[in-house]
């Protein structure tokens, strides 16, 4: 049940901020005050792709609240940044941001330091 | 005589995108990347805490969450990733999001920091070396020169 749960979490956490960040990069530059993140929700109630992310995003919270009850949050905390490396394969690939080799490197170390806290 | 106003062109920090912003736009970014950072393992200890609080087991029904949503800690944690969320993607409009992870997973190691202080969570030397490895690979990403991505046609 706790891997099943933190499947739940990565994957929809990956789809969720793939499709925020395609979402946010098409409506172009939010203000950061107040009226800037008034405008967020109105992006989200006129963005079918955006009220998907937030569905996602529910979904990956629900899944967090079941398992940081029964998990230290030190484990599921870290072990839920496998999402992490799949959105920087997918910004590479799907929203065509450029990932360099040390970009890749990073990667690959935020994915050992996984292991190392899923022990 | 009143001096003439200098125009002042500013570049983007690292990782932004190219957009017409005015200086005081770019601070505003960077402050918008410290509360990113900091709401989310906040957050998550409000809500860890508030689950631990709360009697009953989660499972598929839904009256249960709702109860469990109503526990005081377990609010206050919701109200801070709401915030979290729409300050993330205020900051996912001017940034790239293989910029914007690497940067505030600082909050992995302060969330197993958080868990160590307020819920006295036993954490091993591994998951300590974990974390700190999360964070050393998310600081060589956002070391790394950012070509940024046009904002219209994204994936097309």
């Amino acid at each position: 049940m706790k891997w099943l749960l933190l499947s739940v979490i990565v994957a929809s956490t990956v789809v969720s901020d793939v499709l925020q960040s395609r979402g946010m990069k098409i409506a172009g530059g939010a203000s950061t005050s107040a009226p800037g993140l008034g405008r967020v929700l109105a992006l989200i109630a006129s963005r079918r792709d955006l009220a998907l992310a937030i569905l996602c995003m529910a979904v990956s919270f629900f899944a967090f609240l079941a398992l940081v009850q029964t998990q230290p949050i030190s484990f599921v905390v870290p072990a839920s940044a496998g999402s992490f490396v799949l959105e920087t394969v997918l910004a590479k690939f799907v929203l065509r941001e450029r990932v360099a080799a040390r970009r890749a490197m990073g990667a690959l170390l935020v994915a050992f330091g996984i292991l190392l806290v899923a022990r | 005589m009143k001096p003439q106003r200098e125009s002042v062109e500013c570049a983007p920090p690292e990782g932004f995108r190219r957009v017409p912003v005015r200086l005081s736009a770019i601070a505003g970014s960077y402050g918008l990347l410290v509360i990113v950072t900091l709401l989310k393992p906040f957050s998550n200890l409000f809500l860890a805490w508030g689950m631990r609080q709360f009697s009953e087991i989660l499972a598929l029904n839904p009256a249960v969450y709702l109860r469990a949503m109503l526990e005081p800690l377990v609010a206050l944690g919701i109200v801070m990733q709401i915030l979290w969320l729409l300050t993330r993607m205020s900051l996912l409009s001017v940034a790239d999001l293989s910029f914007v992870l690497p940067v505030t997973s600082a909050g992995y190691v302060l969330s197993t920091l958080l868990g160590r202080i307020f819920l006295h969570e036993p954490v091993s030397a591994s998951r300590w070396a974990g974390a700190i490895l999360i964070s050393l690979g998310a600081a060589l990403v956002a070391s790394t020169p950012e070509k940024t991505t046009e904002g219209a046609g994204i994936g097309k």
